[in-house]
């Protein structure tokens, strides 16, 4: 900088670029074999790119004819309408069963993954072959879509809400034994220490050492995955798993556009207002959760 | 050593005991509300959904018996013991059916987030207040990305099969728009995060729009564009798994036919390659991801 100051300074430096590059060339070298590792990857993804528009066969005319018939659609889609009352009616029915498949869906979650939370914990499970099973368990649930698990439930229980339910209960249980023993595993020792210092047996540890502390901590991933279940449970009813997504994929099937542009808007008003609501009793839980942490 | 414990006389107890039967009604008072409220919406939602709990205790003992039934074969015996039959699709004598729509599945994702990538960097310039010349390219750019995210990438692939047609088309255009709206916004809110310095450097240069943002911008926030656009890859995977559901390609679709169809041990060996190809891939752009963050400091 200091340089620089004085260069400017006696301005009797020609400052053209010419001059400039012979005056600093370690600043203008090109370094070969970054510029080349840089070239190959960008020459590796772009060939990725096009192979892989040739392999899925994707081609620049349909993509048009395509993107034509898109806002021809989307021209359709306003204004916004229901056709009549009654239909209206059974969107909103629908839009409920959507927020109630989501609430018992992370409720049942929740239930079931609580005891086995602590089952996959380090510090409450001393069987480490039992504790490997349950994560493994959790992880291979958590690695089928829900979708997926919507179209299995269907095929055992039946088209409609039912399944809805069971199919969020058991993708969500995968991940909430997963987030449950990570908050197990990093609860404070020092309470623990005390029930067992009074003789508690490992039951009463659990309850009294380390559940106080986790609880709030439980509640609040349990309600941010409430509302990541309103968005997904508007979309199960696809596969036949009841909500509000069993109209959405009939009338787009039919192209009653209006009616798609009015579900979307449901569906995104109730998804904003379940957030507001679950992300503000998130944050005065966590101010309960905070105290002992300031404490400490 | 020994002491024994000593009683406070009553006068001094009486108001100790009852602060603390306070404290504790208090808080057992909230808990019991709290019970209440969640068993509330649990009748009333039971009630929505028409729920049955008898219905569900008859039909329960289905659901492990549908898992024992599809790790079996036609044949009766357990899928592991005859490989070849189980996973019949990645033989090289069917064409590796399987292996295909898997590499097919991959190449969707990776469109998807390339396409979604290129769109969110553009936009995200636009979307930043620090950058943006003007405040209203900031709010439509930024209502424009919240409603490219909010709405699921499977509704966006649907109403594209209807207009684009059935196949991967309109999966890699629903993930990528989605993409877009995810990537957008989290590019947008780390060039907020910009030290501007370099910004105002270049200006005073003379520089224009675009090279401000190529050379004070960029250098800055790359190692977590990338980093971000990896983590995307890895729900696009996901995400494209499953877009076959809706016709829009991929390994999906053979699921749900198999499903549809009852061919138990195939929905089974589908499940175990789709699962093994998600932890697979995690575990891949986790590697990367590390490898990249050791490069970073040069």
């Amino acid at each position: 900088m200091a340089v620089m100051g004085s260069t400017l300074a006696r301005a009797t430096v020609p400052l053209d670029r010419a001059s400039v590059i012979l005056r600093h060339p370690a600043v203008f070298q090109r370094h070969l074999p970054s510029l080349l590792l840089r070239l190959a990857l960008c020459g590796g993804c772009g060939g990725l790119f096009l192979y892989a528009i040739y392999r899925l066969d994707l081609s620049l005319l349909r993509t048009l004819q395509g993107l034509g018939a898109l806002i021809h659609f989307v021209g359709l889609m306003f204004p916004p309408t229901a056709g009549t009352w009654g239909k209206f009616l059974v969107y909103l029915h629908a839009l409920g069963e959507t927020v109630a498949i989501a609430f018992l869906g992370t409720l049942f979650a929740a239930v079931i993954a609580l005891p086995c939370g602590f089952l996959a914990s380090r510090n409450v499970m001393p069987i480490g072959v039992l504790r490997f099973l349950m994560r493994r368990a959790s992880d291979v649930v958590r690695g089928i879509d829900q979708l997926i698990w919507a179209l299995i439930w269907v095929g055992i229980v039946g088209l409609g809400p039912m399944a809805g339910v069971l199919a969020l209960a058991t993708s969500d249980f995968g991940t909430l034994v997963k987030i449950f023993s990570e908050a197990i595993e990093t609860a404070d020792r020092r309470p623990v220490e005390g029930v067992m210092s009074t003789g508690g047996d490992s039951l009463q540890v659990v309850r009294f050492g380390i559940v106080p502390q986790v609880l709030p901590v439980l509640a609040g991933q349990v309600l941010y995955l409430f509302e990541s279940n309103t968005r997904s449970s508007t979309i199960i009813g696809i596969v036949g798993a009841g909500g509000i997504g069993l109209h959405l994929s009939e009338q787009i099937r039919t192209l009653e556009w209006q009616h798609v542009s009015l579900l979307i808007i449901m569906i995104l008003v109730a998804v904003t207002a379940i957030d507001a609501v679950a992300s503000r009793l998130r944050r005065s839980m966590a101010g309960h959760a905070g105290e002992p942490a300031v404490s400490r | 050593m020994s002491s024994a414990l000593q009683r406070l006389p009553e006068g001094q107890l009486e108001p100790l005991a009852k602060a603390y039967r306070d404290a504790v009604r208090a808080k057992r008072v909230q808990v019991e509300l709290g019970v209440g409220l969640v068993l509330g919406l649990l009748v009333l939602s039971a009630g929505i959904t028409q729920f049955d709990p008898l219905l569900f205790a008859a039909n329960a003992h289905r659901f492990p018996s549908y898992f024992v039934r599809i790790f079996h074969l036609e044949s009766g015996a357990t899928a592991w013991s005859d490989p070849s039959e189980w996973f019949w699709g990645v033989l090289p004598e069917y064409n590796f059916r399987w292996l295909w729509s898997m590499w097919d599945t991959l190449l969707i994702a990776y469109l998807g987030t390339m396409l979604g990538t290129l769109g969110g960097f553009l936009l995200c310039f636009m979307a930043s207040a620090n950058l943006a010349r003007s405040r209203a390219y900031v709010f439509v750019a930024r209502r424009s990305l919240e409603f490219f995210r909010s709405v699921p990438e499977i509704v966006f692939a649907m109403i594209f099969v209807a207009a684009f047609g059935l196949g991967s088309l309109a999966g890699v255009l629903a993930l990528s728009i989605h993409t877009m709206g995810a990537l957008g916004k989290l590019f947008s809110d780390a060039v907020e995060n910009i030290d501007m310095k370099p910004v105002d450097g270049l200006i005073a240069t003379g520089a224009t729009w675009w090279e401000t943002n190529r050379y004070a911008v960029l250098p800055q926030v790359l190692p977590n564009f990338t980093s971000y656009v990896l983590w995307r890859f890895e729900n696009n995977v996901r995400g494209a798994s499953v877009m076959g559901l809706v016709g829009a390609g991929g390994i999906g679709q053979d699921l749900m036919e198999y499903i549809r169809k009852f061919y138990y041990s195939d929905i089974s060996a589908l499940l175990v390659l789709i699962v093994s190809l998600v932890v697979i891939i995690d575990i891949l752009t986790g590697r990367l991801r590390h490898f990249l963050l050791g490069l970073q400091p040069r």
